[in-house]
C-alpha cells in the first residue's frame, strides 16, 4: 500500500499550440484535506481533467493506491474512486434528489425502480452530510448548498477514496460554507482524501492540511499548512518574471471620457466606481468572478442595473441597450468572441458592419462599394489572413476571428474601446497585433478600458489598474505607484489591503 | 451570403425542378399544356405569398406555424364583412391585411417581450386560436359571393397568365433587394446566425424579430386574398389543411435552415415551384388523395434530411478546409 491515495508524477499535457501542464506532481493522502491554488489559467481546471479521465496524460503516471492507473474516459477515473464536485453543479434540478443521487446507478425490484429503498438510501447518506431533507422533493427547490451535498452524495455513494472539489465555496453562504467545511471534515475522518481547489487564502488555511501550489501549468510546492504564509502563497502563485512582449506606447492623458459611479447589480455588483481617460489604457483586473465582465456589460447597456449613475465625457447618460451605448460611443470587445462578438456562419464583410450600417448606407440601400473599401482596409491593416472578404467568419483562425470583431468596432468609430480579454485564446503572434491597434487607439487620444486576467498583460499595458474583487473595486493603482507591480495587485485581488 | 455556394445548391434544386417537369412531361401529355402550366403557376401563388413571412422567420432561426390558419382567418373576416353587407371590397382587403399584421405583431411581440421560448409553440397555439376565430367570425359556414375587387388578385389573368404570379414575382424581387441589399434585411441573418452578438452589435434584434413575424402575417393576408379570389369562397374549416408545411417544406427546398441564417427568396421559390409542380402531377397522374398525402410527407422529411446532409457536409467542408 502507498502512503497516497492518488499520485500524480510528472503528467505532461499538450494541447495544440500549448503546454498545458508540464512537470506537474500531487500527491493526495487518505484523510487528508489537500488545497490546491494558483492564479487564473495555471492550469488547475487541466489537472482536475486530467484526473478525472477527460484528459489522457501525454506523459506522466497517475498512481491510485500505488498502483499505476491511465484513465481514458471519465468512467475509468470513477470507477477507480476518483471523484469530482464541479464549480458547475450537474444536477438535474426538476428531477428529485434521490433520482440526481442514483442517476445511471438505479436500484431495481425487477424491471421496476425501487424508490422505497432509493429514498431511505439518500435520506441516509444526505443525513449524513448533514442534510436532513427529504428526498423525494425535486432538486431545484433547494439551496445551492444542499444542491452540493447532492453531488457529494454521489460520490459517497461510489465510495469515492478522492473527491475533487472545484471551487465549493464560489456560490455559497456563509452558513452554507460552514457546513461544508464540517462535512468535507466528517469526509476526512472517513479517510476519503479531498482535493480542495480555491481562490480564497483564509479557506485554504482553516480547513487544509497541506497546500500545493502550481503555475504556468507547473509544479512549484507542497507544504504543510503550517509552513505557509498568506504572503508566502502569493509569492509562490505569481512569482515569475516578466519579459517585455509587450509593445507599451503611451499616449497622452486625455479629459475624463467614461466615469462610472455606484454601479450596483443586486449581488452581483457593489457600488463600483472608476473613472477611465482619453489616450489611456485602464487595466480591470481581478480573479475569474470578481465581477469586471458585469461592469463592462452594463456599462454597455447589455445587463440592466439596480443603480448607479454613468457618465460619458463628463454627461450623464442613461444606457438601457447596447445601441443606445454605440450611439453615446461606446464599443465592447466580449470576451466570448464565438459566442457574442461574431455572427459565424456569416461573411467578414457583413460581421464588419453590423455595428455601422448607417455609415456604410446611401439611402436605403447598403453601399457594397463602401463596404468593400473600409473592409479591404482592415483586412490590411490588422493583417486579417483570408482569401477574400466573401470568406465565411467561422473558418478563420482565432486570432484572424478577434480581428474581424476588432474591425467591426473600430467602424463604429466610438470613443470609449472596452476589450474583454481581448488575447484570450489566440496566438502570440495576433496577440502583439491586438496590443498595437491598443496603441494606435490611445495614440488618437481614445479611451481604452482592459479587462485581462493575465497579470503580465496588465502589467504590461496598463497606465492605470482597477482592481476588483467580489463586485466591489478593491484598489486603484497608477502606472508610476509603488504599488505597480504583481504581488500588490494580486494581494488585493485576494482581498487584501494596499497601505501606502 | 455566400453567392457561390447558395448558387451551387440552387442548381440542384433547379434541375430536381426540371427532371420532374421532363418525367412529367413524359407520362402525361396535357403537363406541358399552355392552361395546366398557368394552372400551376397559380396554385404556387397561395403557397409563395405564406412562404415569404415563412423565410423571414425562418432565417431567424423561428418559424411561423401559424400562416396557414392566419391566411384563412383573414379570408374569413372578409367574409364576415360580406356576410354583413360591406360592400367596399378596398374596406375588406384593408381590414384583412391589417387583421393579418395584427396576428403577426402579435406573434412577434410574444416571442420578444413576453420572452415565451421558441416561437414554435406559442404560434402553434395562434394557429388553433386562429382557426376558432376563423369558425366564429363566419358562424362555421362557406360564404361566397365576394365583390369582383376582392376576387381580381386570385382569378384574374392576362392573356391567361395568373396576375396573382405577376404580383408574387415582383414581390419576390423587392423581398431579394430587401434581404441581400438593406441593413434591416441584413440584420435579419445576422439575428438568425447569432441573436446575442447582433444585440452586442448595436441592432434592436427584437424590433427585428417583431419586424419579421409582422411581416409574416401580413403575407399570410396577402394569400388569404389571393385564396378567396381563386376558389371563390371562404371557408374557415380550411385552416387545418396543412397550409404551413407546405411552406416550410417550400424554404427548406430552396436552402433555408431550421438553425437560422440561411435561405434566400430565389431558392424559396423554386421550393414552391417543386411543390405545386408535385400536387399538379398528382391530379394530373390521378393519383389517389391518401397517396399523395403519404408522399408530400416524405418530401418534406427528404426536405429536413436535406437540410441535416447539408449542414454536416459543410462542417466537413470546413475542417478539411482548416486542415489544410
Amino acid at each position: 500500500m502507498s502512503e497516497y491515495v492518488v499520485e500524480l508524477k510528472n503528467i505532461l499535457k499538450r494541447f495544440p499550440g500549448v503546454v498545458a501542464l508540464h512537470n506537474m506532481q500531487l500527491a493526495v493522502k487518505p484523510g487528508e484535506i489537500h488545497g490546491l491554488i494558483g492564479e487564473n489559467g495555471a492550469g488547475k481546471s487541466t489537472l482536475i481533467k486530467v484526473l478525472t479521465g477527460v484528459h489522457l496524460a501525454d506523459e506522466g503516471e497517475i498512481y491510485v493506491n500505488g498502483e499505476k492507473r491511465v484513465f481514458k474516459n471519465p468512467n475509468e477515473s470513477a470507477a477507480a474512486g476518483i471523484a469530482c464536485v464541479y464549480q458547475e453543479l450537474n444536477i438535474e434540478k426538476l428531477l428529485s434528489v434521490t433520482d440526481n443521487i442514483f442517476i445511471n446507478k438505479w436500484l431495481k425490484k425487477g424491471v421496476l425502480l425501487d424508490y422505497d429503498t432509493m429514498h431511505k438510501r439518500a435520506k441516509e447518506v444526505m443525513a449524513s452530510l448533514g442534510q436532513d431533507i427529504d428526498p423525494s422533493k425535486a432538486a431545484g427547490t433547494f439551496g445551492m448548498g444542499v444542491q452540493q451535498m447532492i453531488e457529494i452524495a454521489k460520490a459517497v455513494l461510489i465510495d469515492a477514496k478522492m473527491i475533487i472539489m472545484d471551487e465549493p465555496t464560489s456560490s455559497l453562504g456563509e452558513k452554507e460554507v460552514e457546513q461544508l467545511m464540517r462535512t468535507c471534515r466528517e469526509l476526512k475522518s472517513r479517510g476519503i482524501g479531498i482535493l480542495f481547489v480555491s481562490h480564497k487564502l483564509e479557506e485554504l488555511f482553516e480547513l487544509c492540511d497541506r497546500v500545493t501550489v502550481i503555475r504556468d501549468g507547473e509544479y512549484i510546492e507542497t507544504r504543510d499548512i503550517q509552513d505557509w504564509t498568506n504572503d508566502s502563497l502569493i509569492t509562490a502563485m505569481v512569482g515569475r518574471t516578466l519579459e517585455n512582449q509587450f509593445p507599451k506606447e503611451f499616449g497622452t492623458k486625455g479629459e475624463c471620457m467614461l466615469e462610472v459611479k455606484d454601479l450596483t447589480i443586486g449581488g452581483v455588483l457593489d457600488h463600483v466606481s472608476f473613472k477611465a481617460y482619453g489616450g489611456q489604457i485602464l487595466g480591470l483586473s481581478g480573479l475569474v468572478g470578481a465581477g469586471r465582465t458585469e461592469t463592462v456589460r452594463a456599462v454597455f447597456g447589455a445587463d440592466p442595473i439596480d443603480g448607479g449613475q454613468i457618465f460619458v465625457k463628463g454627461k450623464e447618460t442613461h444606457i438601457r441597450s447596447p445601441k443606445q451605448a454605440i450611439q453615446a460611443g461606446i464599443a465592447l470587445l466580449t470576451e466570448d468572441r464565438k459566442g457574442q462578438g461574431l455572427v459565424l456562419p456569416q461573411t467578414i464583410r457583413t460581421n464588419l458592419i453590423m455595428s455601422s450600417f448607417k455609415q456604410h448606407s446611401s439611402g436605403p440601400f447598403l453601399d457594397e462599394k463602401k463596404i468593400e473599401q473600409t473592409g479591404m482596409g482592415h483586412i490590411e491593416a490588422l493583417r486579417i489572413k483570408t482569401p477574400s472578404i466573401d470568406e465565411i467568419v467561422g473558418q478563420l483562425s482565432g486570432g484572424n476571428q478577434q480581428k474581424v470583431v476588432i474591425g467591426k468596432w473600430i467602424n463604429a468609430d466610438a470613443d470609449i474601446y472596452i476589450f474583454d480579454e481581448p488575447t484570450r485564446g489566440i496566438d502570440v503572434g495576433a496577440k502583439v497585433e491586438v496590443y498595437n491597434v491598443m496603441n494606435s487607439l490611445v495614440k488618437a487620444g481614445k479611451c481604452v478600458i482592459m479587462i485581462s486576467s493575465e497579470m503580465p498583460e496588465i502589467l504590461g499595458m496598463s497606465d492605470r489598474v482597477v482592481v476588483m474583487r467580489g463586485g466591489r473595486v478593491m484598489a486603484e493603482v497608477d502606472r508610476d505607484s509603488k504599488h505597480f507591480n504583481q504581488e500588490d495587485i494580486m494581494k488585493a485581488a485576494w482581498g487584501g489591503s494596499l497601505d501606502d | 451570403m455566400t453567392k457561390k455556394k447558395s448558387g451551387s445548391f440552387q442548381l440542384g434544386t433547379v434541375l430536381a425542378l426540371v427532371i420532374m417537369c421532363v418525367f412529367l412531361a413524359i407520362a402525361n401529355k396535357n403537363f406541358l399544356s399552355y392552361s395546366n402550366l398557368m394552372s400551376v403557376l397559380k396554385q404556387t401563388a397561395f403557397n409563395a405569398f405564406l412562404a415569404t413571412g415563412m423565410l423571414l422567420c425562418l432565417i431567424t432561426a423561428g418559424i411561423d406555424l401559424s400562416v396557414g390558419a392566419n391566411a384563412v382567418f383573414c379570408a374569413c373576416l372578409m367574409g364576415c364583412m360580406n356576410k354583413a353587407g360591406v360592400t367596399s371590397g378596398i374596406l375588406m382587403m384593408v381590414v384583412c391585411i391589417i387583421a393579418g399584421a395584427a396576428v403577426g405583431f402579435l406573434n412577434g411581440t410574444l416571442l420578444t417581450r413576453l420572452h415565451l421560448p421558441h416561437p414554435f409553440v406559442s404560434t402553434l397555439g395562434m394557429k388553433n386560436v386562429l382557426w376558432g376565430m376563423a369558425l366564429l367570425v363566419t358562424g362555421s359556414q362557406m360564404i361566397n359571393n365576394f365583390p369582383d375587387s376582392v376576387q381580381f388578385l386570385g382569378k384574374a389573368t392576362i392573356s391567361g397568365f395568373p396576375v396573382s404570379f405577376i404580383v408574387v414575382i415582383v414581390l419576390y424581387v423587392i423581398m431579394h433587394i430587401f434581404l441581400s441589399r438593406t441593413a434591416l434585411g441584413r440584420s435579419i441573418y445576422c439575428a438568425g446566425g447569432n441573436m446575442e452578438a447582433t444585440r452586442l452589435s448595436g441592432i434592436n434584434t427584437a424590433n427585428v424579430l417583431t419586424f419579421c413575424y409582422t411581416m409574416s402575417g401580413i403575407m399570410a393576408a396577402l394569400g388569404g386574398i389571393v385564396s378567396v379570389g381563386r376558389s371563390g369562397i371562404c371557408n374557415g374549416a380550411n385552416a387545418t389543411q396543412p397550409y404551413d408545411t407546405d411552406a416550410i417544406a417550400a424554404c427548406i427546398i430552396g436552402g433555408a435552415s431550421f438553425n437560422g441564417g440561411k435561405g434566400t427568396m430565389v431558392g424559396t421559390m423554386i421550393g414552391c415551384l417543386i411543390i405545386s409542380v408535385l400536387r399538379n402531377g398528382f391530379t394530373l397522374l390521378s393519383i389517389e388523395s391518401a397517396i399523395q398525402n403519404v408522399v408530400l410527407g416524405l418530401v418534406i422529411i427528404l426536405a429536413v434530411f436535406m437540410d441535416v446532409v447539408r449542414g454536416e457536409l459543410e462542417a466537413k467542408r470546413r475542417r478539411l478546409a482548416a486542415a489544410k
